[in-house]
């Protein structure tokens, strides 16, 4: 046995004292939130009776405590969190991005030249494209045909857990089940991944599916879309039950057959939820990094954005050219977001 | 041809002759072949989870040699994986008993923080008045498009060696060292949590009903009464939806952990060395198949008992918009 609890103790210590800070900001600013209106409340009464004892009259600014004030103790934490730790941050990255590897010389747009020019590069941007065009695409089709099969189905709950469980996997964890499915032995050998095992069953030769581009690709995204579309399933499944009755009555007196039904009815009446699943599948993809680091940290042409900005900015201390991959993650997301702001305001006016 | 519409649920399920049209319809769309369908996607879903699962009991030798499915034909089951990658003697062993409770320390203050943090401001971004308030919630609302790897480099520097101005410190380094580390990490999850949480949480609290409010005002009550006594009950299921969401988050995560964490055994959690043996004993299968199924286990427990808050958390930020 190479575990002491000894060792383990100054962790649990830190994780009381976070605890406790816990406690002591959260419970203090509760605190401060209820004394500080009563201590202005108090103020103000005493004033009020000094006034009136004395018989003159007092102009007294404001009878509620300021709104304004209160409104800033609630916000104070997150404001100053998301300051520190999102804004100034992104900001300086944004900076960094024009500066070289120490961050100390200006460099112009040299950070961005090279990301284009770059053979790997380019390759990993348009990997990027494929994970980003594929996974949202087939994972939303996977969960809406599915969400479609099993509504009202006697196995429907259970069914969708099955599909929904991925959701609750790290990416990690995910990355090993799905290495373990492509694993390879040579063709003398017994082969233990599940995929091997199939192809030689139909009289093919085992393949080494993770080192051949663009293949292993593929093979990546298969496991994103694996792990997304029980959410799209489970999002769609709950538009699909919201659509009015008396809709797919109407339509099934005017005589239409499931095929029908499906396109004409269903399709259109969960348009809005559709496009949020297809927008949140994309921007998980786009920052997708743990999938591809476990499984071939990159190498055969795997790369993507987000993996790779790790490895410039963390691993080859190229904070420059790192930060400049940032922001192209960045700038591809604003789009994707735009577009969905613009069609919830259309819905909202509708 | 029935024109009465009895209740909606069971009609399809019950009877073989569906009284309503809308029966029928379901019907029609959930043929047999549409079940079969359905089954089979479910199984091929399960299937890698599940061979993962019956291998981490099999014997080392069994496992580098023969597929899992020969399981069936041989059973053999052995806890010796377990033993090895969780208290394992070698370094390569896995050690992972100590990175578990790396994951639990992560978690928990990483969950307790920005829920917080995120229902005062989602409260005061509804129903307190005051100037800007619009502007506040839609800084927030926009910040969720920046995405994390945005911020890690100068977050990591702003720890390392603090913030200076113009040759003034305003900051000076916080230099933590080893479990000292995770304060980082708090920091850093806390922070990237706070606009989806705002947001959810936002959607949640302006629902309540403006009547309560506003006669709970006239009654006198305060704003940090009324988010105490009236607020906070009244969303618990839309704080437990999120709770969960951040905690799986945080567990499974792997980037955040390994910037500000550090790689060793006093602060790194499970995904990080889990990542780690992927990568370099990636033919250690025994240790890798005990070791992910460690990993996701506890997410596996909270996820299947508390599925419906954690479906209500999902649905309250994509089906309502």
């Amino acid at each position: 046995m190479n575990f002491e609890f000894a060792d383990e103790a100054p962790k649990l210590m830190i994780l009381l004292y976070g605890l406790v800070a816990f406690v002591v900001v959260v419970g203090g600013l509760l605190f401060l939130l209820d004394a500080v209106p009563t201590w202005f409340a108090r103020r103000r009464d005493a004033r009020l009776i000094a006034a009136s004892a004395s018989g003159g009259t007092v102009t007294i600014g404001r009878l509620k405590p300021r709104e304004g004030v209160l409104g800033l103790f609630f916000l104070l934490p997150t404001v100053l969190l998301l300051l520190i730790g999102l804004v100034v941050p992104a900001v300086r990255t944004l900076v960094l991005s024009f500066m070289d590897s120490d961050g100390t010389n200006w460099v112009g747009l040299a950070n961005y030249d090279w990301m284009f020019s770059q053979d790997e590069i380019v390759k990993v941007l348009t990997n990027t494209l494929l994970w980003v065009i594929l996974v949202p695409l087939i994972a939303t089709s996977i969960g809406l045909i599915y969400a479609v099969m099993v509504d009202k189905a006697r196995f429907e709950s259970i069914a969708k857990s099955l599909i929904f469980m991925p959701m609750a996997i790290s990416f990690v964890g995910a990355g090993i089940i799905w290495k373990f499915v492509y694993a390879y032995r040579s063709e003398e050998q017994d082969q233990i991944g599940l995929l091997n095992q199939i192809v030689v069953f139909f009289g093919g030769e085992p393949r080494q599916w993770l080192l051949n581009a663009p293949l292993n690709t593929l093979l990546l995204i298969v496991v994103m879309v694996w792990i997304q579309a029980g959410f799209a399933m489970v999002v769609l499944s709950a538009a699909i039950k919201a659509i009015p009755a008396d809709i797919v009555e109407a339509a099934r007196l005017d005589g239409v057959n499931a095929w029908q039904m499906f396109w004409r009815v269903t399709l259109p009446s969960i348009r809005p939820a559709l496009i949020v699943v297809v927008v949140t599948i994309s921007i998980a993809t786009l920052k997708v990094f743990d999938i591809v680091r476990t499984m071939t940290n990159g190498n055969y042409e795997t790369g993507v954005v987000a993996n790779e900005m790790y490895n410039q900015a963390f691993r080859a201390g190229e904070t420059g050219q790192g930060s400049a991959l940032a922001v192209i993650l960045f700038v591809l997301v604003v789009p994707i977001v735009i577009y969905q702001i613009r069609n919830l305001r259309k819905q909202r006016e509708v | 041809m029935t024109t009465t519409t009895p209740p909606l649920a069971g009609t399809a399920t019950t009877s073989d002759q569906p009284k309503t049209t809308v029966g029928r319809v379901r019907k029609r769309l959930n043929t047999r072949a549409a079940t079969i369908v359905s089954i089979v996607i479910a199984v091929v879903w399960t299937i890698p989870t599940f061979g993962l699962f019956v291998s981490s009991f099999r014997p080392e030798d069994q496992i580098k040699t023969t597929g899992w499915w020969t399981f069936f034909t041989d059973p053999q089951v052995t806890l010796d994986n377990y033993q090895d990658v969780l208290f394992g003697q070698s370094a390569s062993s896995g050690q992972l008993a100590s990175y578990f409770i790396n994951s639990l320390v992560i978690t928990i203050p990483s969950v307790l923080f920005p829920l917080a943090f995120a229902t005062l401001a989602a409260y005061a971004l509804a129903w307190i008045n005051f100037r800007g308030r619009d502007w506040v919630y839609i800084g927030i609302f926009a910040l969720q498009i920046v995405p994390l790897q945005m911020a890690l480099v100068p977050l990591l520097r702003f720890f390392s060696t603090g913030v200076t101005v113009g040759g003034v410190t305003l900051m000076p380094a916080w230099q933590l060292e080893d479990e000292q580390r995770f304060i980082q990490v708090w920091f850093a999850h806390t922070c990237f949590a706070l606009p989806l949480a705002i947001f959810l949480l936002h959607n949640f609290i302006s629902q309540l009903p403006t009547e309560l409010m506003e006669a709970a005002r006239v009654d006198g009550a305060t704003h940090p009464k009324i988010f105490r006594t009236i607020v906070l009950p009244l969303i618990t299921p839309a704080i437990a939806a999120f709770g969960i969401f951040q905690f799986l988050w945080v567990w499974n995560d792997l980037l955040v952990a390994l910037i500000f964490a550090g790689g060793g055994n006093e602060t790194a959690p499970l995904t990080v060395r889990l990542a780690e043996l992927a990568g370099t004993r990636g033919n250690d299968w025994q240790r890798l198949t005990s070791g992910a199924f460690i990993s996701i286990l506890v997410p596996l427990i909270v996820f299947l008992s508390l599925q419906r808050y954690f479906v209500r958390g999902l649905l309250a930020g994509s089906v309502k918009g």
